[in-house]
């Protein structure tokens, strides 16, 4: 096949050295193969063929690096391995391994997303105080910027198929049967006489193979999981109640653990007293942590009562504590000083004669997945082992590893199934709290587990956003626009905490919005970084999860004043072939030119992110008691859908999130805490709310996740339909300030 | 006190006000259930208690007694699916599935209560609990189908 110099060459180049002869990472910089995780602890006839299949003579073990955080990331990486090893999915076990290098992300990497840093920052730098890492460079294991299915598509399949290769080979050393005369079928060599040997019985014998490297991938007309419908291979755990997430964990010995910290995020601790806490039934202790204290207990419920009642005197928020002050700061941020990138500046903006000024503002967000922050970590003697739903094993080994005073070789990650993610779990505040609780508490399991409490108090949340923006209108077109953005950086506030550098300019202040692919004569897109405020981090879609509101928002409202329609308009100004495909496709599935009745309206927006082209139309209607939503329409160019079922869930879902944070969701805070503090005041999306949702995949041989880009257009489309039905331009989130819903 | 739970007596020595969820969770080490939020937000925690759905945050343990109390471990085993829990796996409603097991106990509750809900009274009941992930379609289209084969049967 001609494709296949094409794959190795690019498999080479992210990074598989310990699959494909251990050199991808020499080529990065150090000539050095990533370990194999794999090749530790292997008992006498178990085979390690590539870091991503494990096959003993007990089953087929898939390793799949990244998260599965409820996006399918499992399920997706079991597949595209299958496909090439050639088993069924109800043969194999789908393991997301242990920390290592080998599973270090390329594209994350490559894209510098979210992790918004040079190359350089990261590469010289990652690690600092863990030498062993640094030696190893990136080990950048991390689940996030819909980069899955792009990292993983050719890697794991290469994996299947060399491990296929080896088998066929040790098949034919077994037998005398000659390669040529073998085929394979569901995890078995079959012998001309069709006689099945399991690749659970071929696996010592592999062992002592050198694995097969030259190998040909199936052409996409023989796929039979690839892009076809299959069953979750978590699914039926998940309908049964017998998934363990990384709170479920019980073990022997066990201590169940809460914390409470000050609710000032990185505020200090002053005093505490927990003289009534610890005559509480069932405490064991109450330790003193890092801003805050935690309480050991024979179960959970006893803890978080503990917590409740030890006192305890905060110190002030290293922050302005009230909204007004943050305010301040975002809107004194739009300064030649402040000013952190320009990447789209054509015609000339300066001289443009703005018909339209207008400001917008979004709020921050909280990530509050279902299942709050829990960790268990056990210290015994120099080995530390922390259990947890994380993004970022990677990172935390080496966190945990400097906060024991351990090597990180000396300390084991297992990452558990998370229930929820959206991007929380690229943090490790949780797991590090746990680890400064099993350190004075050594030999003995401590599950910590949140209260939801603790939870919204110490969210990272999605920055606060503002924009100020100029336009201008000449005979029914949109002639000019000028946005700026005004943001903290989640980059700085992030990589901080992960001990890493962040330079150069944050795309994330502006993603979503420098980068659409509109011609319009006069434009520009500034950001300006606000001094860091309160701590954030990355919120699904990250910075395109604000700017699309901002963007498509504003243009709109230019649209409106051009006297142009809004579809019609954006296609005249897109100059890109995709993004004009999703376009007209939301156009033609709404049925865009019919108008609708007195009260009802349409809206569109369009966001490109992550790559993936994305076009949404919302049809809502103003209802006597309130704004209901009706419908919504997507289209979006997503390059290969691998699995039908994840990808409809993960666009459908990434509306109802993007719609219900718009609607109706806000953190505040006042005296430096959040004043949410539980759904009652951060409510979601429910189900009677939630409109009829058509999707349509344009694909493409292209490669692109679709955890996220589903996400930006939502509240810009819903903004936009209200418009179109009441007359009333909503510049500010959340939309429940000035209208109701029904 | 003793527990009834999925047909088993348990005996619990726990203060009257913990809530069952947590007596459930930590003291019977039956994880179905789940803990999202403790004040009835979410659902996360559905149970039956004598076939009705309740939040078991909201429950203390002195109320359960006496009560058949069903988590999801009970509803249906591996081997022989309640029909809500089958119509949840052929939907493939799950996302991260957290949630689930809260939305299986109510979905399975409404329809001992109104066998063939229209699509306002599916919206209605199942609005009580919370699912952050948006599998929120998929879920109509399961109790749908549950409520069919409930219907054959």
């Amino acid at each position: 096949m001609g494709r296949l110099g094409k794959i190795a060459r690019r498999t080479f180049l992210i990074g598989s050295a310990a699959v494909l002869g251990g050199v991808a990472f020499g080529v990065y910089t150090y000539r050095k193969p990533a370990e194999n995780p794999l090749e530790e602890g292997l008992a006498q006839d178990e085979a390690a063929l590539t870091p991503y299949v494990k096959i003993t003579a007990d089953g087929i073990t898939l390793i799949t690096p990244r998260a599965e955080v409820g996006q399918g990331a499992y399920m997706v990486q079991a597949a595209l391995i299958a496909e090439e090893l050639d088993v069924r999915l109800d043969q194999i076990t789908a393991d997301p391994g242990v920390p290592s290098a080998a599973y270090y992300n390329g594209t994350v990497a490559a894209e510098g997303f979210p992790l918004a840093a040079t190359d350089d920052g990261l590469l010289a730098r990652t690690g600092r105080g863990a030498a062993d890492v640094a030696g190893k460079l990136l080990g950048l294991q991390l689940t996030g910027g819909s980069s899955t299915v792009p990292d993983a598509f050719d890697k794991l399949r290469v994996a299947g198929a060399v491990a296929r290769a080896t088998l066929l080979q040790a098949a034919s050393e077994e037998t005398g049967t000659v390669v040529e005369q073998l085929r394979t079928r569901d995890g078995a060599v079959l012998l001309p006489d069709e006689t099945a040997l399991p690749y659970t019985a071929l696996a010592a014998t592999a062992a002592g193979i050198a694995p097969v490297q030259e190998v040909t991938l199936k052409d996409p007309s023989e796929w039979r999981y690839i892009g076809k419908e299959m069953q979750r291979i978590d699914i039926v755990a998940k309908s049964t109640g017998t998934q363990t997430y990384g709170i479920d964990l019980q073990m022997d010995g066990m201590v169940h653990a809460t914390v409470k910290c000050n609710p000032r995020i990185g505020g200090e601790m002053l005093s505490y007293d927990a003289s009534e806490a610890e005559a509480m039934r069932g405490v064991k202790r109450v330790v003193p942590i890092t801003g805050g204290i935690g309480v050991l207990a024979d179960n959970t419920w006893r803890a978080f009562r503990a917590a409740e009642a030890v006192a305890c005197t905060w110190a002030e928020a290293p922050y302005p504590p009230e909204m007004d002050g943050m305010w301040e700061a975002v809107a004194a941020s739009f300064t030649e000083d402040r000013q952190d990138s320009r990447f789209k500046d054509e015609g000339d903006v300066d001289a443009m004669e703005a018909s339209v000024e207008a400001e917008y503002r979004i709020p921050y967000l909280a990530h509050a997945p279902l299942e709050p922050m829990t960790a268990t970590v056990l210290l015994d003697g120099g080995r530390l082992d922390i259990w947890t739903g994380t993004q970022i094993p990677r990172f935390m080994q080496v966190n945990a590893a400097k906060l024991a005073g351990l090597d990180a070789a000396q300390v084991h990650v297992h990452v558990l199934t998370s229930g929820g993610s959206f991007g929380r779990r690229l943090e490790d505040d949780y797991v590090l709290q746990a680890v400064e609780l099993a350190m004075a508490e050594p030999g003995v399991p401590i599950k910590l587990t949140w209260s939801r409490e603790e939870d919204m108090a110490h969210d990272f949340p999605r920055p606060l956003q503002m924009a100020r923006a100029r336009g201008a209108v000449a005979n029914g077109q949109v002639t000019g626009f000028d946005l700026g953005i005004a943001a903290p950086s989640v980059a700085a506030s992030q990589l901080a905490r992960l001990g890493q550098p962040a330079m150069g300019p944050d795309v994330a202040i502006v993603a979503g919005a420098w980068d659409q692919p509109y011609n319009i004569p006069d434009y520009r897109v500034t950001g300006y970084r606000v001094p860091p405020l309160v701590p954030v981090s990355s919120w699904r879609s990250v910075g395109a999860s604000g700017n699309g509101f901002l963007h498509e928002g504003f243009l709109d409202e230019l649209i409106h004043v051009a006297g142009a329609d809004p579809l019609e308009e954006r296609l005249r100004l897109c100059w890109h072939a995709p993004s004009r495909r999703v376009l007209e496709a939301v156009g033609e599935m709404s049925d865009w030119g019919n108008a609708l009745p007195e009260g009802r309206g349409r809206g569109v927006a369009f966001t490109l992110s992550f790559g993936v082209p994305t076009a949404e139309v919302v049809e809502v209607t103003a209802t006597d008691r309130g704004i209901r939503l009706d419908k919504v329409y997507v289209a979006c160019e997503v390059g290969r859908v691998i699995d039908p079922v994840t990808f409809d869930n993960q666009v459908k879902g990434g509306v109802i999130w993007g719609l219900g944070h718009a609607m109706m969701s806000e953190l505040t805070y006042f005296d430096g805490i959040a004043e949410q503090t539980n759904y009652d005041g951060y409510p979601g999306l429910r189900i009677y709310q939630t409109p009829e949702i058509e999707v349509r995949a344009l694909e493409t041989d292209a490669l692109r996740g679709i955890g996220e880009p589903s996400v930006p257009p939502a509240a810009p489309a819903l903004a936009n339909a209200i418009f179109a039905a009441t007359g009333q331009r909503i510049r500010e989130l959340p939309l429940n300030k000035s209208v109701d819903f029904v | 006190m003793k527990l009834k739970v999925n047909g088993t007596e348990h005996e619990v020595d726990v203060e009257e006000d913990m809530p069952l969820l947590w007596v459930l969770r930590d003291e019977l080490g039956i994880t179905g259930p789940k803990y999202g939020c403790g004040i009835a937000q979410c659902g996360a925690c559905t149970v039956h208690l004598d076939g009705v759905a309740a939040k078991s945050c909201q429950i203390w343990a002195v109320d359960a007694e006496g009560a058949e109390i069903t988590t999801i471990e009970g509803l249906g085993t591996l081997e022989a699916l309640h029909a809500v829990q089958a119509a949840w796996v052929e939907h493939q409603v799950a996302q991260c599935g957290y949630c689930q097991s809260g939305q299986i106990m109510l979905a399975a509750s409404l329809l001992v209560d109104s066998p063939s809900p229209t699509d306002e009274e599916i919206d209605d009941a199942m609005s009580a609990n919370l699912c952050r992930c948006g599998t929120y379609p998929r879920i109509r289209a399961a109790v749908k189908t549950a409520a069919a084969k409930l219907q054959e049967a």
